[in-house]
């Protein structure tokens, strides 16, 4: 059933040592959607797709995807159930070519990857053989993403992915997730640019300190005080 | 499109057939074949420590204890239990696995902090085995003694075969996606995993099978050996042997092992027995120099020259 929420978070909480970065996260996702995750610097944007990709895990709360309860799985057993992600500093293979950083993704994940079309979505077609460490910070981050579509994702968690691009660039990768997203993958976008959130998603959540204190539509958040205060009003 | 299995396999295949080739014939035209022996055995122990520190960045300064294992329970199931050689043979490699699967927890440290641990960890087990209070089971620091299996002709035969498996077993990590796996785990530990790579299963598989390599060539150094104390087993050196050679040659690399053991245990045979001074000097002058120019070992000299060394 395609209203089933193909990601659901019960009250997921995180602390690292004595610092508590999440608290009471609660939100879901329907297959196929767009959800903008927003938030200042340090706010656990990132905690959060770390937690749903299984690079941590959480002290309280459930995490479901696709009817099955994951807080528990290693990460590389939720990538073969259909997670991955992009990071926000990009982890590519350096020893090995941009093909092979693709390859390997595809090969242990099981998944028959279209390289060619994965290429050509990455704009690295032609870039075959060239190895990953002679690429540019942005070309390494589209490697990334590269490597988490090999897997064959039906969630897809994109982390800051704009940033420091120009806004041709912008526009490039906006109209990139879309297709994707049109191919009926469910996305979380972490973005601190919104103009580009905007060409993407209308709903959004907004993270301060750890909790979220907002979720609707992007439009709505502009004019949210508490959002307001969080972005530019210094101690939230 | 990927190449067949065999194609892939092929440069391993020659490699292993020249190495066979080679130590076969060289007792009939070089009547030393303890060196020979000796020579292989340094080929084992640094392609067995090319498989872990080559394609997973652990280096195992204690790498010893592996080969130290594999020699003392062999030789102790000879002594204690009589078994035949063969069984005792096949049980050193089981007993190393035992040992890294108990210190299995030691991947979990990581760079030099692996390494010491690692090495503190080979330290233990020749303590206690050359132990003057367990003399009665281990034979304590007067060592072990199996002459009535001594046999150097079969011994030899053995350790041939043994530098072929083990020269196969490194192109199985050079060229499978196995040993891809592991290289990407290498990189990036967290985005190996993101590509659903399960990578403590696989360290851990790399480390047994790094581990059974040593066992084995302990087992078949007992053997060939037939009398022997701890330090001959357990010493330092042949940790710092193997680390240096597999170096020297490249790690990464099938080649470079064997072309670095096989180098270099020449060249201390040449000066190091008669004139060791001169060849610590050289040893010295030769780790330096790797270190500040080649840190990638002589094949890199080919490396940088675009050549794709296998
Ligand atoms: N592995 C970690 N160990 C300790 N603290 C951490 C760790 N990861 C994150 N934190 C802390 O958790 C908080 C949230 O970090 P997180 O990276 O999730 O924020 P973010 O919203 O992604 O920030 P940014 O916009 O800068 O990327 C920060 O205070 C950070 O210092
Ligand atoms: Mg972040």
């Amino acid at each position: 059933m395609s209203s089933e929420p193909i990601l659901t978070l019960t009250n997921v909480a995180k602390s690292f040592g004595g610092l508590q970065v999440l608290s009471d996260v609660n939100f879901e996702l329907k297959p196929g959607e767009i959800l903008g995750l927003v938030g200042p610097n340090g706010s656990g944007k990132t905690s959060v797709i770390n937690l749903i990709s299984g690079v941590h895990q959480p002290e309280a709360g459930s995490i479901r995807f696709d009817g099955a309860e994951i807080q528990r799985l290693t990460p590389h057993a939720r990538v073969k159930l259909g997670i991955n992600r992009s990071f926000q500093v990009p982890k590519c293979f350096i020893s090995m070519s941009v093909r092979e950083n693709i390859e390997v993704a595809a090969h242990f994940s099981g998944h028959n990857a279209d390289i060619p079309a994965i290429l050509d979505d990455i704009g690295l077609t032609g870039m075959e053989a060239t190895p990953a460490a002679s690429l540019t910070a942005n070309q390494q981050k589209m490697l990334d993403l590269g490597r988490a579509l090999a897997t064959g994702p039906k969630l897809l968690l994109v982390d800051e992915i704009g940033a420091g691009l120009n806004p041709a660039e912008l526009t490039g990768i906006a109209d990139l997730l879309k297709r994707i997203a049109a191919r009926g993958i469910s996305m979380i976008v972490v973005e601190h640019l919104m103009e580009f959130l905007n060409k993407l998603t209308s709903r959004v959540i907004v993270l301060s300190a750890g909790k979220i204190i907002f979720e609707g539509s992007l439009e709505d958040a502009s004019h949210d005080p508490e959002v307001v205060t969080a972005f530019f009003g210094g101690a939230a | 499109m990927r190449e067949s299995w065999f194609k892939r396999a092929r440069a391993g295949l020659i490699t292993a057939a020249v190495l066979a080739l080679v130590f076969s014939l060289a007792p009939n035209v070089y009547n030393n074949s303890s060196l020979l022996f000796m020579m292989m055995t340094y080929i084992v122990l640094s392609q067995g420590l090319n498989l872990l520190y080559g394609f997973t960045g652990y280096l195992p300064f204690g790498y010893v204890g592996f080969f130290g294992t594999g020699a003392y329970a062999t030789a102790l199931l000879v002594m204690k239990l009589h078994l035949p050689i063969g069984l005792a043979i096949a049980a050193g490699p089981i007993a190393s696995m035992i040992v890294a699967l108990v210190l299995g927890p030691l991947l979990r440290l990581s760079g030099a902090y692996f390494s010491i641990a690692n090495l503190a960890a080979s330290q233990i087990l020749f303590i206690v085995i050359g132990n003057p209070n367990l003399q009665d089971i281990t034979g304590g620091p007067y060592g072990v003694k199996i002459d009535e299996v001594y046999n150097p002709t079969a011994s030899y035969a053995a350790m041939v075969v043994l530098v072929v498996v083990v020269t196969l077993i490194a192109t199985f990590f050079r060229r499978s996606r196995f040993g891809q796996g592991l290289k990407a785990m290498a990189d990036d530990p967290v985005s190996a995993e993101m590509s659903a790579i399960p990578v403590v299963r696989m360290r851990l598989l790399a480390w047994l099978t790094s581990a059974a390599v040593a066992g084995l060539a302990g087992a078949l150094y007992a053997w060939n050996l037939s009398v022997f104390y701890p330090d001959a087993v357990f010493t330092l050196e042949i940790s710092v042997f193997a680390i240096v050679f597999a170096l020297f040659g490249g790690v990464g690399t099938v080649l470079g092992p064997i072309i670095g053991a096989g180098l270099l245990y020449a060249l201390y045979n040449a000066i190091g027995i008669s004139e060791p001074q001169y060849f610590q000097l050289i040893y010295g002058v030769l780790i330096v120099g790797l270190v500040m120019f080649l840190p990638e070992g002589i094949l890199s000299l080919l490396t940088r020259r675009g050549i794709n060394v296998f």
